[in-house]
């Protein structure tokens, strides 16, 4: 397994390059520069400017630069926040996007899948349309919405939870944008999970836990959930390189200091470094995250085996 | 005469189910998902008939009526904005926009998603191979910075707004129909269509692609609402349809502003998105269930 993973991770240096390559030249295409004011600069002064950036160098070397330098890991300093490098500005608001996000995808796997096997057990009763249906209000409802609404119930109508700002990070600060985080990913897992349940328990192995007597409480626990959580780990890959890098939505509506609002930023300011860092660094978390999810597959379904 | 009806009872052929006529009948049993296209048939009349339906334009500012709660005098059905213009007006002509950019980026998804998905897993080798990998790395792209970066570059038309979001959507597409082409191109009729000499190019558009329409559809139903999503998340970063023009989105990003205050301009349009996300899941459910043999 150490010697798949090990491969894996050399295969994804191509995929890496190829994406790094596609974004370069992808955000270069984009009309406009990083040092594009309202104000017009003197000629010199951006002449100057993009002799310091190297912008002023062919396309082509530039990019070689680029990549070069992002071999040893440097990547570079940002247009915009000036005195930053990406790097620092990445692990400044990382951790905080790790957390929120870290927190609000253990919840979304905790309910969700909770969710959808009470759901499964109990199909077509009443709780399970009543599951189904705040699932589906779940998907339907977008962030930006409910976000809102959380903040007016509970933050100014019943002042249980301070209604925006982030408070330094205090824990009261952090609850509303996870649960906003966490609602829709809630909502598909249990979907997810009451599927791949429903099918898991007509299978005969379960029918064979069931005849020798297992008591209900371990053929689910221990034989059918392993086997219903497949779907649930593949959706878990790219949702939790997604979650963990911020969402630029709640990052705005919480004022929340994390990474996800650079993507947005990053290609309105042309800030060349800044955007290309954030997506070399989410291409890399969703090779990790997808990879994790190919070894957790291993241990899941005794089918699966890599050698 | 009913001796003459039971023997043209008996005389008729019996009559082979296909898939389709099969689905569509399950299709109809589904309370939900009937349900769901009868609203969604009301919601989009609406939208289309706008203004007729409306009593006021949506872009006529009422200076003497700003920011109105909902009432039925003066025919603000939904109240007015902060600008003064009549919200039920506003709603119903945002949905024509969010309507047609989940339609038509849909469209394009599936035209270019079919045709490569179809085209990959019929070739197969290498250039299946390429063709996948493309996918895979252009999935790795954040799919924001994807679609930012195509406004900024055809600047704010939204027809091209509609074409860049189906440019970007197709990747799952094209897997859902490249796995089925890979399944059907190794079954009888397909041989039996090379043996009589028909062309690769006439085989995935005559036999192929038709065969895989089933989840294709399903996942249609799925991609308009995401558009629709991802249509309203672009303009509640005001990066979208500009004013006087309005969409679902840009209305909640503007109501959700006054929240506190005049909370109606947030709930309307914010009911009508999701009412309508509601009802397109619960027709790809059903048709979903439908189209799958398996759950009788």
């Amino acid at each position: 397994m150490l010697t798949y993973a090990i491969k894996r991770l050399f295969g994804a240096i191509p995929t890496l390059l190829i994406l790094v390559t596609i974004a370069f030249f992808l955000i270069r295409l984009a009309p406009g520069g990083p040092f594009d004011d309202e104000r017009e600069i003197p000629a010199e002064i951006k002449a100057n400017l993009e002799r310091v950036y190297h912008l002023d160098e062919p396309l082509i070397q530039q990019f070689g630069r680029y990549v070069l330098a992002l071999a040893q890991g440097d990547f570079g300093p940002s247009f915009k926040y000036k005195d930053y490098t990406v790097t620092e500005l990445i692990w400044g608001g990382f951790p905080v996007s790790l957390r929120i996000g870290g927190i609000a995808i253990l919840l979304a796997i905790a309910i969700g899948a909770g969710l959808g096997t009470l759901a499964a057990l109990r199909q077509n009763s009443r709780l399970d349309y009543t599951v189904m249906g705040f699932a589906m209000t779940g998907i339907a409802i977008p962030n930006f919405v409910m976000a809102p609404l959380l903040t007016l119930v509970l933050g100014v109508h019943l002042k249980l939870l301070p209604a925006g700002g982030w408070g330094g990070g205090a824990v009261r600060n952090m609850i509303l944008p996870i649960v906003a985080l966490a609602l829709p990913h809630i909502a598909y897992i249990s979907r997810l999970m009451r599927g791949s349940m429903v099918e898991v328990l007509r299978s005969n192995y379960i029918r064979t836990a069931r005849a020798k007597g297992l008591p209900e409480r371990l053929t689910i626990l221990r034989h059918a959930l392993r086997a219903a959580l497949l779907p649930v780990v593949s959706y878990l890959g790219p949702a939790t390189a997604g979650i963990i890098t911020g969402s630029v939505v709640i990052e705005q509506i919480f004022g929340i200091p994390g990474i996800g609002r650079y993507f947005v930023q990053g290609a309105l300011n042309r800030d060349y470094t800044l955007v290309l860092g954030v997506v070399v660094f989410y291409g890399v978390l969703i090779v990790l995250f997808n990879l994790l999810v190919d070894l957790l597959y291993g241990l899941l379904d005794p089918k699966v085996r890599y050698d | 005469m009913t001796e003459a009806v039971a023997a043209a009872g008996i005389a008729e052929p019996i009559e082979g189910r296909s898939l389709w006529a099969d689905a569509r009948r399950r299709l109809v049993a589904n309370r939900a998902a009937m349900a769901s296209l009868v609203i969604l048939a009301v919601i989009a009349l609406f939208c289309i008939l706008a203004p007729l339906v409306a009593q006021h334009p949506f872009d006529r500012v009422y200076w003497d009526r700003i920011s109105l709660a909902p009432e039925l005098a003066r025919g603000h059905w939904f109240g007015t904005d902060v600008n003064g213009r009549d919200l039920f007006a506003r709603t119903l002509h945002g949905g024509r926009i969010s309507l047609m950019v989940g339609l038509v980026a849909t469209c394009v998804s599936l035209v270019i998603g079919v045709t490569y998905g179809a085209v990959a897993g019929f070739v197969g080798g290498r250039a299946d191979a390429i063709m996948m990998r493309a996918v895979d790395v252009l999935y790795s792209l954040p799919f924001m910075f994807f679609v930012i970066l195509l406004m900024v570059y055809f600047g704010r038309n939204i027809l091209l707004i509609f074409v860049a979001l189906g440019a970007v959507e197709w990747l799952t597409m094209a897997r859902i129909v490249r796995g089925q082409t890979l399944s059907i191109k190794r079954r009888e009729f397909i041989e039996a269509a090379r043996a009589s000499g028909v062309t690769n190019a006439t085989i995935i558009r005559r036999h192929i692609v038709p065969n895989t329409l089933g989840p294709v559809a399903v996942y249609i139903t799925l991609t308009i609402p995401h558009v629709m999503l991802v249509e309203s998340f672009i303009s509640f970063l005001g990066l979208g349809v500009q004013e006087p023009m309005t969409s679902w989105g840009v209305l909640i990003s503007e109501g959700a502003r006054q929240l506190e205050t005049e909370p109606w301009n947030l709930l309307f349009p914010g009911a009508f998105l999701a009412v309508t996300l509601f009802c397109f899941n619960f027709v790809g459910d059903g048709l979903r269930d439908a189209l799958d043999p398996k759950d009788r």
